[in-house]
């Protein structure tokens, strides 16, 4: 036997654990962060964390090669060169102060509307929105206008919560799983979780998608569907469960307005529901067949008869949701071409639907009382779940799909009950809890309230008397009358062309938009070059703030950097995107486990050091020193609400608070103790039927949530879209424009309804056959990863993926490359054959292209010559018309940029092609050339 | 020549499950992470920001399509690694003795101090499983992370490999597959784990649960599972099914 050397089985890991909160990516992971010598020397998951129980992904464990990357910002910059040219000087931050407050403050005294501050990917939004508020700016906003806020709104207004960070599906229970469209791109780790707990245990997964890769590659079933059609999908599948009885008509009287009358006389209120004197809408009684309020104790409201009132018969909702979806449009066989699925297919999945919520009920022996006092013995579950988020978000549709998708959960009765779909404190929250959006501004004034809310009817729309826009991204007008997130995607082209109004100052935190969080990327860039005829620019001040050397900071004429996510605190709040779990209130921190090595400051910490500077109210004390000394002083003592701020956990002198209680100066010390991250549990009786369970209301107050119970039903027909039907129909003081009144009319419809994409529907399908979607990979955060020496080694560059199909037509070959045509542009990419794939899409990866210059990669990286974005075919209008009016490429209830409703043709590229086309020429690079080879190991 | 013990005590390896796996790389990245800061020299990335970047890995996941005649294409994402094989060829074509395996739980591994990095080892290796690292001149290859599995200033659950600790869908296994009794070797049974290419007669300790059959929905027709059907697809018969049970309710 050969002699075994003695090797070291027992080596120290680290000097010392820090466990913060991870930031490669959104989904805000526990890390356990091993130190040596006092670097960062190893990275793993929490396994006392509420989200990824000690998991991690390859972003999180690459995390310390983004704390390491060569594209950090050193110091601040100021622009010497021209706009986009990347030459800077670096200053101090006094000068940097000096110049943000020389421009700001006039901008305050005199307009404060002339500053738009948007902010990407942060997880900051109740604080940058507290500030700009405070600033009194209308123009401020995250980015949910271009990512998923279809998602948000749908959820919100049907049933007061969406997916990911409003709720989840009941992976311990669920037996059937439907996972609608991409969906690697949020929630990551948990979804990876969940899928790893139904596959141990055989649970059926299936897969609808265009792409049969990541998530979709493990589905027991895979739905190829074609894209832009998962709302006509959905709606089939919903005809079918009807057609056969497998709904919870129990369920659907007890908890949604399925019951509510509508009111069907010609005039003001049709389609409105009719109501008694107090305001309370009406059901029929099957006992008296009269109309009563819908919660008079005793009543056995009617789904199927209506009342006649006044010569006229009113229906309730269900009555109108069956008849609408048992038309046969929407049988399967009349739906499977659009959808290229086969009928036999919608069949079976629907009645593997109706098989598993029917047949494997779920009943928990816990006992609950419900808000009208009935008690219940037993928790009865319908373990189907349902999952999608960017996919099928990101269309022109995309709302009223979410729409759809929210209606099959609730016709088979499985939202918020075991095996189903179950909201995460604070959600279930309805659009009537949330707040309306505000846009009143003065010369030195606060605004008049939040910026964005969820309007309720035309009366909240953001429009002045003559119809303009109070918003420079025309958020809540006509256009997009429930755009509840924003549209950032709109801030710079809208800025650009002075509509509805010039501003001064462009303020941007996180946000890639000079590349690939921008539509018509090579165009942004002209318009935030652009100059007037004096050499000024159109756009005229541009502030920057980022850790990185990304392509939007040559756009900058101030950059303010910011630290890495392990320099910096942060907090996920309540009152912003949180972090609970269906069973658990939970929020979290960051603290710097390392202190900067370079002229680098937190972002929010700047906003605050400027928000003293220009005077903000909530930052100055009555002397007018700073009111915080950083952020971490504002998360601990900021109270939004008496007893509520940005933190949960620990709250009073004593650390007894959960949810209420007043500031506690250890707060942040007592998160660093538990691994950075506070929970508490929902009661058992309170963890199911949140919406319209006492238990939970009762306790949703008591942890500050809300500050009296607010049960509701779910709104399978929202009111508030008919009020906007019936403006575009002519009633009411607000009126719609006359060329948005039919769009209106087809779009604010208050059942879910499907209609093609607007781009399908203006496409000559024998000039652009395909359709074209991109996929982040799940190793990839945005454009983040690309100068991670790790992930981009997994990642580096951005072939497009054709079907079997498309490869024979065109002849292509191994090593060919492609040139995908839109009616905005051409790109030019590697092609590569995949076969699970419907046969009429192509795709690539999102946001791994890079511009030459950028995040310090050498210009000769694939990033940069054999990748591209799609970006530069999607336009944020749509073609012209010929009726003069610029039609945004939008959803038109949202606002949500309709990334997927992409047409494209395809022609091979003449032999020779070496490099990706658009080849936009190198920025100069503000950080110093990276290494060349790396080996990080950290020694005692 | 170097030579393989007659018999190990146990055998410790991996459960991959092929079924579970969505290729998100998690693993490779947590392997690197560990691998670099621990045992023998870092895992190194030549041209790390540039055109060309390559680095060391002990574990990298593959993608692999799958066309069928009568059902979709499947996609598999493959994990592959060391599979500390008991007829180890790249021990036995050691010229220096720097590759082994361990008697007492049957990993192999290497000596970096023994090894000259003549790569033979990496070209007896059928699986691809070992790679040089380029600025070290050494063959790295997977240790099962034996540096974490004893280690006394771990936790007690900690002591895994780190790619079975991060593996986020729970797709990895680690454990003895020489005691029939063990979790993985039940799992091995259950889902009919294999070896991978038996053929070369490696006689592989890591094993690989295959994907369950896809896309074999078959459900009956939705008619058959209703206790009320309605005859009809008109509003009608609908009317009359919805009358009859919100009587019942």
């Amino acid at each position: 036997m050969t002699v075994q050397p003695d090797i070291m089985l027992s080596p120290k890991p680290s000097d010392e654990v820090r466990k913060t909160t991870c930031y490669m990516c959104a989904c805000r992971c526990g890390i356990n962060v091993h130190m040596k010598a006092g670097k960062v020397a190893y990275i793993e998951g929490n396994r006392d964390h509420p989200v990824n129980r000690g998991v991690l992904c390859a972003k999180g464990s690459a995390g310390i090669m983004q704390h390491l990357s060569p594209a950090r910002l050193r110091a601040p910059l100021k622009r010497v060169g021209p706009r986009g040219s990347g030459e800077f000087q670096e200053i101090s931050w006094d000068e940097a102060f000096a110049i943000a407050t020389s421009w700001l403050k006039p901008l305050r005294e005199k307009a404060p509307e002339k500053l738009a501050f948007f902010t990407g990917r942060d997880q900051s939004q109740s604080f940058t929105g507290w500030w700009a508020q405070a600033f009194g700016t209308p123009n401020w906003a995250a980015h949910g206008g271009f990512c998923s806020v279809n998602m948000a709104a749908a959820g919100i207004y049907t049933m007061g919560g969406s997916f990911w960070e409003f709720g989840q599906p009941d992976w311990d229970r669920t037996k059937l799983f439907l996972l609608f469209g991409v969906a690697e791109d949020h929630d990551s780790n948990p979804i990876k979780m969940g899928l790893g707990k139904l596959k141990a245990r055989g649970a059926r997964v299936i897969g609808v998608n265009p792409i049969r890769s990541g998530y979709n590659a493990i589905a027991d079933d895979w739905v190829g569907i074609t894209p832009g059609t998962d709302g006509l999908f959905i709606l089939s599948l919903v005809h079918e469960l009807l057609r056969a009885g497998k709904i919870d008509l129990g369920y659907l009287i007890r908890y949604t307005n399925a019951p509510y009358l509508i009111n069907a006389h010609d005039g003001a209120q049709k389609g409105m529901f009719l109501r008694d004197d107090d305001g309370k809408p009406l059901v029929r009684d099957r006992k008296t067949g009269q109309a009563l309020a819908w919660d008079t104790p005793g009543i056995a409201p009617d789904l199927a008869a209506g009342v006649s009132m006044g010569g006229v018969k009113h229906l309730p909702v269900f009555r109108h949701l069956a008849d609408r979806y048992l038309s046969p449009d929407y049988a399967p066989e009349a739906v499977a071409e659009r959808c290229g699925i086969p009928a036999p297919r919608i069949r079976a999945i629907a009645a593997e639907i109706a098989r598993v919520a029917f047949e494997e009920e779920i009943t928990l022996h816990q006992p609950w009382t419900d808000f009208r006092g009935q008690r219940h013995e037993t928790m009865v579950g319908r373990p189907v779940a349902m999952h999608a988020m960017r996919g099928v978000s990101a269309h022109s549709n995309g709302f009223q799909t979410a729409r759809a998708l929210h209606m099959l959960q609730i016709l088979i009765g499985s939202v918020e009950t075991p095996g189903g779909f179950r909201f995460k404190p604070p959600y279930p929250k309805p659009p009537e809890a949330h707040p309306r959006p505000h846009a009143r501004h003065a010369p030195g004034q606060p605004l008049d309230g939040p910026h964005l809310g969820y309007p309720l009817g035309p009366e909240h729309l953001l429009i002045n008397g003559d119809g303009s826009a109070r918003r420079i991204d025309k958020a809540f007008t006509w256009d997009a009358p429930l755009s509840v997130h924003g549209l950032m995607h709109m801030v710079i082209s809208n800025a650009h062309a002075g509509d509805p109004y010039e501003i001064d100052t462009l303020f941007l935190y996180m946000a890639n938009m000079a590349w690939n969080s921008s539509m018509n990327t090579s165009a942004v860039m002209d318009m935030l070059t652009d100059q007037n005829a004096d050499g000024s620019y159109r756009i005229p001040r541009i502030i920057y703030s980022d850790a990185y050397s990304s392509e939007m900071v040559a756009f900058a004429d101030l950059v303010l950097p910011d630290t890495t996510y392990l320099e910096r605190h942060d907090c996920i709040s309540l009152l912003d995107r949180p972090i609970c779990e269906a069973d658990a209130l939970a929020d979290s921190i960051r603290w710097p486990v390392v202190a900067p090595d370079r002229d680098v400051r937190p972002f929010q910490s700047v906003l605050l050091d400027l928000g003293a500077r220009l005077g903000l109210a909530g930052m100055i004390n009555d002397d007018g020193t700073p009111r915080f000394r950083d952020y971490a002083d504002y998360i601990t003592n900021h109270e939004r609400r008496p007893g509520v701020g940005p933190l949960a956990g620990w709250r009073n002198d004593d650390g007894t608070g959960q949810g209420r209680g007043s500031p506690n100066p250890d707060q942040i010390a007592r998160y660093i103790e538990n691994g950075g991250f506070w929970s508490s549990h929902i009661p058992a009786q309170a963890q199911f039927f949140k919406p319209w369970n006492a238990a939970y209301q009762d306790w949703a107050v008591s942890h500050g949530l809300y500050d009296s119970p607010q049960p509701y039903v779910f709104n399978l027909y929202v009111e508030p879209l008919r009020k906007f039907q019936l403006a575009a129909e002519g009633y009411g003081h607000r009126q719609p424009p006359d060329h948005l009144r039919a769009r209106l009319i087809q779009t604010m419809d208050p059942l879910p309804v499907w209609y093609p994409t607007f781009t399908d529907a203006v496409t000559d399908p024998a000039e652009y056959p395909l359709h074209a979607l991109t996929q982040r990979p799940m190793a990839h955060y945005h454009s983040w990863g690309s100068q991670n020496a790790w992930l981009r080694q997994i990642h580096g560059d951005t072939p497009l993926y054709v079907s079997g199909q498309i490869w024979a037509q065109h002849q292509f070959k191994p090593g060919d490359w492609a040139t995908l045509t839109s009616p905005h542009g051409e790109i030019t990419l590697p092609v590569v054959r995949m076969d699970a794939l419907n046969p009429h899409t192509v795709w690539t990866w999102n946001a791994v292209a890079k511009r030459r210059g950028a995040w310090a990669l050498d210009p000769a990286a694939p990033e940069a010559t054999k990748s591209s974005l799609l970006n530069h075919l999607i336009h944020e209008l749509l073609p012209p018309k010929g009726d003069g009016l610029r039609w945004a490429n939008s959803d038109p209830v949202t606002g949500q940029a309709a990334w997927y409703d992409l047409r494209v043709r395809i022609e091979k590229a003449p032999a020779g092609q070496t490099v990706s086309a658009p080849a936009h020429p190198a920025q100069t690079s503000p950080v110093p050339p990276a290494p060349r080879d790396i080996a990080h190991q950290v020694k005692e | 020549m170097t030579s393989l013990p007659a018999q190990t005590s146990r055998k410790l390896g991996l459960v991959i499950d092929l079924d579970t796996c969505v290729g998100c790389h998690a693993c490779v990245i947590s392997c690197k992470g560990w691998n670099t800061e621990n045992y023998g020299a870092p895992l190194s990335d030549t041209d790390a920001y540039g055109e060309q970047p390559e680095g060391t890995f002990l574990n990298r996941v593959h993608t692999f399509e799958v066309t069928r005649d009568a059902a979709p294409p499947m996609v598999v994402h493959f994990p592959k690694s060391c599979l500390h094989c008991d007829d180890a060829p790249c021990v036995t074509v050691c010229p220096t003795g720097a590759s082994y395996k361990r008697h007492e739980d049957g990993i192999v591994l290497v000596n970096e101090t023994d090894c000259i990095g003549c790569g033979l080892c990496a070209w007896a290796c059928p699986y691809g499983a070992r790679e040089m690292d380029a600025a070290a001149k050494v063959m790295k290859k997977c240790t099962l992370c034996v540096d974490r599995i004893y280690n006394e200033n771990l936790p007690a659950d900690d002591r895994e490999p780190a790619c079975v600790r991060t593996c986020p869908a729970g797709a990895r296994h680690f454990g003895d597959l020489g005691d029939p009794d063990s979790d993985v070797s039940r799992l091995v049974d259950e889902r009919g784990g294999f070896d991978l290419m038996p053929e070369q007669g490696t006689n592989p300790v890591n094993k690989y649960l295959p994907p369950r059959g896809r896309d074999t929905l078959q459900a009956p027709d939705l008619a058959s599972l209703c206790d009320t059907p309605s005859d009809t697809a008109t509003a009608t018969g609908f009317l009359g099914w919805l009358d009859r049970t919100l009587e019942r309710l």
